[in-house]
């Protein structure tokens, strides 16, 4: 198990190396590329733990589709290299230091019951082991029924404002 | 354990090296093709010392001749990015292939070798995490040249990869309708019935169209013609990689060609029975000869759309993705679903 361990410790400090990474570049696309690391690591962090169909659907939406979308984005803006300057509100700032403190304690608070336990290992059922297509599918399509379709309903309510909002008169 | 481990690393080594050398004949094929359509002879002059070889050697020259070429890294250019660029888009289309089944098993040296590099209950989603993470490569290379013909290559690629990605993704869907399984040497054991030949496309006659959409979708994810947009050479000069030489534009082409070839494998495996063929139960070894002639089959094919069909307008190709190819592998979807319920 101790492989286990090595690439665990090893993708968890890449994960959070690119996560800071994000945060104190300055220029857009480098902190997308990071984002793109952070993601790469975590689908990595859930192979560890043999949840590869996750971790194949987080390259595949995230790394492989929206962040595309993201350097799309910046690409097609193409900010200047000196940056624009970022409005410093000062009193803002202050003000998310506790706000951000009391999401870090909250989440902690949520997970800490998890913290023990540890996924049931089901051998010689392979198949049906906790994050593979099958638990997945057969979860989302039976107990999380409502739950999935009310997403998938939230989600295109999302698609079609956003095409209602980016529409220009006249078009 | 370490026997296991040793069978990976030569099986990769010898995959690696197949590889290699099939994108170098890959590209001979290419131009001879061309050739062929466009009435020419094509290079016919390489070979070793007097022997002509028809032109065999061309690979190699040209590889050598590449070597030496001077490595330009614009002024401009992001230095980091730009070198990053080639190898970001070369790793993800080499480590595809390792999941897709080439044979069923042979005997060497009193020892079962399986002819697959691995195997994964999530290899076409694995695929599928490469091909959309392969796009990275070009799209950097547009930004960091600093150059206005490659930036618009890096552009047109990913809003290109990101319309034609879901149509590949729904239509494999379709196909997993039917097989059950995202596991591809699974895929291709199912299709080994009546005599090597219960190939998908055979047994399931709906997924003909399921294929169509398949290949035009992969055809535009290896920005091949009539696809071709991110490197247009008639307005963009030569589109992402213009600003590239030497080793770092090889490394452009091999991943393109690479590309080609894993989604003719990824095609062959979950379509026309992957290895399976006539005989093969009892002769192992003409596995791995019909896997090749059935993905430089469909290699030929892609070739000879290249030089027949023109280049797609834009927004021919946005309108072609959105309002055609998706709806279209979406119906596909509910159809064989309902299919899929009635039969049982």
């Amino acid at each position: 198990m101790w492989q286990e361990k090595v690439l665990f410790i090893v993708f968890a400090v890449i994960a959070i190396a690119s996560a800071l990474n994000i945060l104190l570049q300055r220029s857009p696309l480098y902190s997308a590329l990071s984002l793109i690391g952070t993601l790469l690591s975590l689908s990595a962090l859930y192979l560890t733990v043999h949840a590869q169909f996750i971790a194949a659907v987080q390259i595949v939406v995230y790394a492989g589709a929206i962040m595309v979308l993201f350097i799309f984005v910046i690409m097609l803006l193409n900010v200047p290299k000196d940056q624009p300057q970022i409005e410093k509100q000062k009193g803002l700032r202050y003000l998310a230091i506790p706000f951000a403190g009391l999401m870090i304690a909250e989440m902690f608070y949520v997970l800490r019951p998890i913290r023990l336990t540890t996924l049931p290992i089901q051998p010689g059922n392979a198949e049906q082991a906790v994050g593979t297509t099958w638990s997945i599918g057969t979860a989302l399509f039976t107990d999380y029924l409502l739950p999935f379709e009310v997403t998938s309903v939230l989600i295109l309510m999302a698609l079609v404002g956003a095409m209602v909002l980016a529409r220009r008169e006249g078009d | 354990m370490t026997n296991l481990l040793l069978e990976w690393v030569i099986k990769t080594i010898v995959i690696l090296l197949i590889l290699v050398t099939a994108v170098a004949y890959v590209t001979l094929m290419e131009r001879k093709v061309m050739a062929w359509i466009q009435m020419r002879v094509g290079p016919n002059r390489v070979g070793l010392g007097k022997f002509r070889l028809w032109g065999l050697m061309q690979p190699l020259a040209d590889g050598l001749k590449m070597i030496f070429k001077e490595d330009i890294i614009p002024l401009q250019a992001n230095q980091w990015l730009y070198v990053l660029a080639p190898a970001l888009s070369l790793i993800p289309a080499l480590m595809t292939f390792i999941v897709i089944p080439y044979g069923s098993q042979i005997t060497l040296f009193n020892h079962t070798i399986e002819l697959h590099v691995t195997r994964m209950n999530v290899g076409l989603l694995y695929v599928l995490a490469l091909t959309s993470v392969g796009v990275y490569g070009i799209v950097l290379a547009g930004w960091s040249s600093n150059n206005k013909y490659s930036l618009m290559g890096g552009l047109r690629s990913s809003a290109q990869m990101i319309s034609y990605e879901l149509a590949l993704g729904l239509s494999i869907v379709s196909v997993l309708l039917y097989t059950g399984t995202l596991d591809l040497v699974e895929i291709v054991d199912a299709q080994g019935g009546f005599h090597g030949l219960a190939w998908n496309i055979f047994h399931y006659p709906l997924l003909i169209l399921v294929f169509i959409i398949f290949y035009i979708a992969s055809l535009a994810e290896t920005n091949r013609t009539p696809f071709d947009l991110p490197e247009a050479d008639s307005e963009l000069v030569a589109g992402y990689h213009t600003e590239y030489s030497s080793m770092k534009f090889v490394m452009f082409q091999m991943a393109e060609y690479l590309n080609l070839i894993t989604a003719s494998s990824i095609a062959t495996t979950l379509f026309f029975g992957g290895w399976n063929g006539p005989f093969v139960g009892r002769l192992p070894y003409l596995g791995p000869v019909y896997f090749t002639v059935k993905v430089l089959a469909l290699i030929f094919m892609a070739m000879w759309i290249r030089y027949t069909v023109p280049r797609f307008r834009y927004d021919q190709l946005m309108r072609f993705g959105w309002k055609f190819l998706l709806p279209a592998s979406i119906v596909n979807i509910i159809i064989s679903s309902t299919a899929i319920l009635f039969m049982r």
